[in-house]
């Protein structure tokens, strides 16, 4: 084990190099752009062992990986905000093929007006594409999630693509001390797909379209497959800690602290929520996987709270609300309200959270407040 | 038809240009192959789940997308350890419109592929549409020929000669009406490595509205009348594979609905169009330059 001080980005470079995934799309685009440059470097220094496409634009990016993995061979990209939009078509393509492909999102705003700073909008608006999200607190925890990530894709009760989420710049560009492991001690095993591959010795139909009934079941199936693979998460977090010595909860959700009244969150500014808790005294639980969603986990932490406040980067526009929020609200009918914080890069300091998370006992419940 | 590649049942019109030309270019290739097809009426007639026509390992995944995910798949398979020729197959809007960024992507990139453009000149499987690949004054849904537009008002884009542009090794037209001289460049084209192009001239009589039975007889019209040129382009030199009759071209126009409107001043437009462009093409093979190397 050896710890470095690196950059997020870096790291995240380090441990694909390691996963070797055969072939790595890359496109440039703020936030994200420092994990292709990392690469490259080791692909220019003959330290990589797959094959980087220098793509045209993020359309292309997903859809070469698409078609690496179609091919049978493990498969990278790391993209951003506009860039994740523009995939917005073939995500569902990649999950409704099956194809267990994991890309790195550093969050950022969507356009317009245009912004290169960090909120979750470019994820969050993707919820609904039948890919995993998970979404790491510190670049430890997005390095760790990326080796369990291809665990879980590729685990033959899974098989659906996946997105790990680092918060753009707070996480991307800032150095911490990281343990990037020197090897995987055979932890991700070689990819070898038997339901998914394009070799001419065995000729396959993939992306075939269907009638209703057939696409109905499809997409039947897919969810069920979402909603079957808690245990398959849980399982690959637990080996991960007993492997590499570092555990996040129980794998979808933590908890932090104890109290009455809990706040839930995601992402790099849970660690400002927890400074808080600490002072002010309530709990703090962090959605680790936010798809599938981990509503027995969250029914049962959030059970016989007083209030649960939701803070989120994020807005499902029109409901009132966020999403994150939105969702939590099929869990629990107690006393919840809602904080939308940070959008497009706004600083959230443990000063406004505080002042923020002061306002809960005047607020009615379902309420949501705004940072500024 | 059945074949080595495709089997018969596919749900393809009759007299239908495209599959013949799927099927013409799939028998030259051989079965260590994989494709990559663009959504169009050669997917949708093709694989309706469960079902395949495909012999040969077949993906598809968006309308716009097939140049990239061949991209994907040639890299994956090299570092696999085949050598599968992979082919990027589409239509003119599949590869001149919407797939138009991932294709120039792919062909500036260099990676070994063979895309092939089968171009039935109109979106078809929409229904009629006009797309960059559609003839000035054909009229389809979206230009209709009416009192006061005749049709499409703009030329066809030359999609051979931009891959030309982008540095591709082998770039080729063809016709299903000779089948011969398509087998022979994709055969050639297997033989090169990097990126191919050849534009297949792909009738289609649902949308140019003709009787089934003429498919083979307009994709040679087109050729006799010098509206579509057979030539090849090999590290930038071209060839002139077939100098037409340059019968009139009113003889390729007579029985599609899609030119019924045609007024003699527009006919003489078109015909000056060919000869103009002709001129061109034989200047250019004449002079044995690199169109590779032009500004």
């Amino acid at each position: 084990m050896v710890k470095k001080i690196e950059e997020g980005s870096h790291a995240v470079a380090d441990v694909v190099r390691l996963l070797n995934p055969g072939v790595l799309a890359m496109y440039p685009i703020t936030p994200s752009t420092h994990i292709p440059e990392r690469l490259s470097e080791f692909e220019a220094n003959g330290e990589l062992g797959g094959k980087i496409i220098r793509v045209e634009s993020e359309f292309s990016a997903i859809s070469a990986v698409v078609g690496a993995s179609a091919r049978g061979i493990r498969a990278y990209t790391a993209t951003s905000s506009q860039g994740l939009a523009l995939m917005h078509e073939v995500l569902f393509a990649a999950s409704g093929m099956r194809l267990p492909i994991v890309i790195t999102v550093a969050n950022r705003a969507l356009s317009a007006p245009l912004n290169i700073f960090n909120d979750w909008q470019d994820s969050i608006s993707e919820r609904d594409s039948g890919w995993l999200q998970f979404y790491g607190e510190d670049s430890q925890e997005v390095v760790d999630l990326m080796i369990q990530a291809y665990k879980i894709a590729e685990d033959k009760r899974v098989l659906l693509p996946t997105m790990v989420c680092m918060d753009g710049f707070f996480l991307t560009h800032t150095y911490d001390v990281i343990d990037v492991p020197e090897d995987l001690k055979g932890f991700v095993p070689d990819y070898k797909p038997e339901h998914a591959f394009l070799d001419p010795k065995k000729p396959m139909t993939q992306g075939a379209w269907a009638m209703q009934e057939p696409y109905f079941k499809l997409r039947k199936e897919l969810e069920e497959a979402q909603r079957s693979i808690f245990p398959v998460i849980k399982e690959v977090h637990d080996d991960f800690a007993k492997v590499f010595g570092r555990s996040y909860g129980d794998g979808l959700i933590e908890v932090y602290g104890e109290g009455d009244n809990a706040v839930v969150t995601m992402g790099s500014f849970s660690t400002n929520l927890k400074v808080l808790a600490d002072k002010l005294g309530f709990q703090v639980i962090r959605i680790r996987c936010y798809r599938p969603f981990p509503d027995k986990e969250l029914a049962a932490a959030l059970k016989g709270k007083e209030s649960v406040a939701v803070f989120e980067k994020d807005v499902s526009y029109g409901t009132g609300h966020g999403a994150v929020y939105n969702d939590v609200r099929t869990v629990y009918n107690g006393k919840m309200v809602n904080f939308i914080v940070g959008l497009g890069g706004l600083d959230v300091p443990v000063s406004a959270l505080e002042k923020m998370y002061k306002q809960v006992p005047e607020m009615k419940d379902a309420e949501t407040r705004w940072q500024i | 038809m059945s074949s080595e590649v495709i089997s018969s049942g596919h749900s393809a019109c009759a007299g239908c240009g495209e599959i013949m030309g799927e099927r013409m270019v799939l028998e030259a290739i051989g079965k260590d192959v994989i494709v990559c097809q663009a959504t169009g009426c050669m997917e949708v007639t093709t694989t309706p789940y469960p079902k395949t026509t495909f012999k040969v390992p077949w993906v598809h995944v968006t309308f716009e997308n097939a140049a990239s995910v061949a991209s994907g798949v040639v890299e994956a398979d090299r570092k696999l350890g085949g050598d599968a020729t992979v082919l990027a197959i589409g239509g003119d809007g599949g590869m001149m419109d919407i797939g138009f960024r991932a294709l120039s992507g792919a062909l500036e990139r260099g990676h070994d592929i063979l895309v092939v453009i089968t171009d039935n000149e109109a979106y078809m499987n929409t229904g009629i549409q006009r797309s960059s690949g559609t003839p000035k004054y054909a009229s389809t849904t979206t230009t209709p020929a009416g009192k006061v537009i005749p049709g499409k008002l703009q030329w066809k884009k030359n999609i051979a000669r931009i891959a030309v542009a982008h540095g591709a090794p082998y770039v080729a037209t063809a016709s299903v009406g000779f089948p011969q001289d398509l087998a022979a460049k994709v055969k050639k084209a297997k033989s090169i490595r990097g990126p191919k192009l050849i534009h297949l001239f792909t009738p289609c009589p649902v949308g140019w509205g003709f009787d089934s039975s003429k498919t083979v007889y307009y994709a040679k019209k087109a050729v006799e009348t010098g509206l579509w040129p057979l030539y090849e382009v090999e590290h930038g030199k071209l060839k002139i594979d077939q100098k037409p009759s340059f019968a009139p071209v009113e003889e390729y126009f007579k029985g599609q609905k899609r030119y019924k409107h045609l007024t003699p001043e527009l006919i003489a437009e078109i015909e000056k169009h060919v000869k103009d462009r002709w001129a061109e093409l034989e200047k250019q093979e004449a002079a044995g330059i690199n169109l590779q190397l032009l500004p």
